[in-house]
């Protein structure tokens, strides 16, 4: 339990860097701050009123904690376009983004672990080099690339698939699944690619130690054997993975939605840097930061789950 | 052992002499022969692109535009009438120049800073606090957010893509610190009086460099690729540079109609990320067995 509570704790020194880190690129860039908010079409009295309602004059200590006071509040600032409050829009571009995010994450375990077990398993083999060639090649290869080539097979030609475009769960299942199964697809072959080959290592380490020989000169069936002993004393490596490749998924994400015009948050990521509208992009940067931050905590905490030898 | 293995194993082993040492080194080396020869060929079309382009990279030819590949334009034209086949060569020369200056920036970057606070332990705490805080943000919205604050050049990008490797380099020679500064080697070097910059030089920086050397190659794949998706994005260099990011961002808009013009440049890129991941696989396995299964 006191584990628990200093680890949760341990969470505010890492946000509170974050936003350290954004508010001093603001202030730290070459250029009037108020400049950068206001855009290239704001006249000298909108920057003028930037510089009273934010404080800019004040010193950057102060105007720190100001401003961590009303993000602390869930103010995200005023986007320059749309004179909208950031938090709403990112609220609005969130769903398209969850939906692509959680099914990427489940497209890519679903598949790595098995994959990862197998080629452990089979070490050597051609299988496990097969596995081996397919990680290379997946991070090698920019995700829009795969995106594009997904396309061009699968929609343009063969016609499977919708070329572009997002459907809420609400429009039916299978709509949804269907203009999400090329994106989560092509975002997720790197993060499988990564997950794979972390199990693939950790679960060849397992199977090197002395029970495994027990467990099968006891006459184990080879599953049993593979998942209930192997499996379980591999998963907190497999498990820290998967959250710590959260900002691998989450960057591939971003640029997914931009090949299959999603209105996610990688649009509002692209359509912010297009009008240079520095509040929202500094607000998805602290969303999102929170969110890795958020996940890794949650999969810290899962470790006593997988490991019952680890307590809190 | 009886004779006759013996005296097969002698052969075996004078065969093996015989051979020449480069074809020895490759058999035992083939993923970093294999990744070195790639990218040799890449840099020489890179070094050599204005012998070898048949076109000026920025010609434009309205007349001439999309055209589908032929013997004047190999791999076709763009939207512009612009041959592609030129373009993605001078193209991996601002993939590979970019590529290879985060990896320099990061790196030295990183040596400072985690090797301050390898050996100061109230630095450590800070900086590592700082490092846990730049991890948390996904390294592509970073670079995005210094973009849209800089002016768009190849120096901003490069600045921009190190910026969130740093903190794996400085952690990496934290810990790589922290062991060798316990070594008695040190100690030693330490017992005989040399002053600390010195032992600095001679002693700890060398041996920080191999496991090093095998994380710059790493970045430096990285790097090309994060070069591509903040041009995609529309956070990268300035569209008039031909770059492989930039050639498959202008691309997206006829992706329908030619979708070479995204498929070449991406090959080529995924070629040279290849290359020079399989270079830093090798060099791994070469230099250091014992980190391979660390990295």
């Amino acid at each position: 339990m006191n584990y628990l509570l200093k680890r949760i704790l341990a969470v505010i020194p890492v946000l509170a860097v974050v936003a350290v880190i954004v508010f001093l690129l603001l202030h730290l860039a070459p250029g009037d701050p108020a400049v950068i908010i206001g855009g290239d079409t704001a006249s000298a009295e909108d920057i003028e009123r930037i510089r009273q309602t934010l404080g800019l004059n004040r010193p950057l200590p102060e105007q720190f904690f100001h401003w961590v006071g009303q993000v602390v509040q869930g103010n995200l600032g005023t986007s320059v376009f749309t004179g909208m409050p950031v938090a709403e829009m990112i609220m609005q571009r969130v769903e398209p983004t969850l939906w692509i995010s959680a099914l990427t994450m489940l497209f890519a375990v679903t598949f790595a672990v098995p994959m990862g077990i197998l080629a452990a398993w089979k070490a050597g083999t051609w299988f496990d080099r097969a596995i081996s060639g397919l990680a290379v090649a997946s991070f090698s290869l920019p995700v829009f690339v795969i995106g594009y080539a997904l396309v061009y097979g699968f929609s343009t030609h063969l016609g499977w698939f919708p070329v572009q475009g997002f459907k809420s769960l609400s429009d039916g299942f299978g709509p949804f699944i269907r203009h999400l199964a090329l994106p989560v697809i092509s975002g997720g072959l790197i993060y499988m690619a990564l997950l794979a080959r972390m199990t693939r290592s950790t679960m060849l380490e397992v199977l090197g130690e002395d029970y495994i020989r027990t467990a099968r000169a006891k006459g184990l069936s080879t599953p049993r054997l593979l998942l209930r002993h192997a499996l379980k004393n591999a998963a907190v490596p497999i498990v820290t993975t998967i959250g710590l490749g959260i900002a691998m998924l989450l960057s591939g994400v971003i640029v997914t939605e931009s090949v299959f015009a999603i209105p996610g948050i990688g649009r509002l990521t692209v359509d912010s840097i297009l009008r240079r509208d520095y509040p929202v992009i500094q607000g998805i940067v602290l969303v999102t930061a929170t969110a890795y931050v958020v996940i890794n905590l949650v999969t810290d905490l899962l470790y006593g789950l997988f490991d019952p030898r680890i307590r809190y | 052992m009886d004779t006759p293995m013996i005296s097969r194993l002698e052969q075996r082993i004078e065969r093996l002499r015989q051979q020449p040492r480069a074809i020895r080194f490759a058999a035992r080396n083939p993923v970093l022969v294999a990744g070195s020869l790639l990218l040799l060929g890449i840099l020489l079309l890179a070094l050599f692109a204005p012998w070898i382009a048949s076109h000026d990279p920025t010609e434009m030819n309205v007349i001439e535009r999309l055209k589908p590949p032929s013997a004047e334009f190999l791999l076709g034209t763009d939207a512009l009438g612009r041959d592609i086949f030129s373009r993605t060569l001078y193209g991996a020369r601002v993939s590979l120049l970019v590529g290879v200056s985060v990896a320099l920036l990061s790196a030295l970057i990183g040596i400072f800073v985690g090797t301050v606070a390898g050996f100061n332990r109230l630095a450590d705490k800070l900086i590592m606090r700082v490092m846990d805080g730049m991890m948390a943000i996904p390294g592509i919205l970073l670079a995005v957010a210094l973009m849209t604050l800089i002016h768009a050049s190849i120096s901003t990008v490069v600045i921009a893509i190190a910026l969130p490797e740093i903190p794996r380099v400085v952690r990496l020679v934290r810990s790589l610190v922290l062991t060798i500064r316990e070594q008695p080697y040190i100690q030693a070097a330490q017992a005989m009086g040399t002053r600390f910059p010195l032992v600095l030089i001679r002693h700890v920086i060398p041996n920080l460099l191999t496991p090093l050397i095998v994380q710059a190659s790493f970045i430096w794949a990285s790097a090309m690729i994060f070069e591509a998706y903040l041009s995609f994005l529309g956070a990268g260099t300035p569209p008039e540079v031909p770059s492989w990011g930039n050639m498959m961002a202008e691309g997206r808009s006829v992706v329908q109609l030619a979708f070479g013009i995204i498929l070449y440049p991406g090959i080529f890129l995924g070629l040279t990320v290849l290359a020079v991941n399989l270079v830093g696989d090798g060099l791994r396995d070469l230099l250091d067995p014992r980190i391979a299964r660390k990295l």
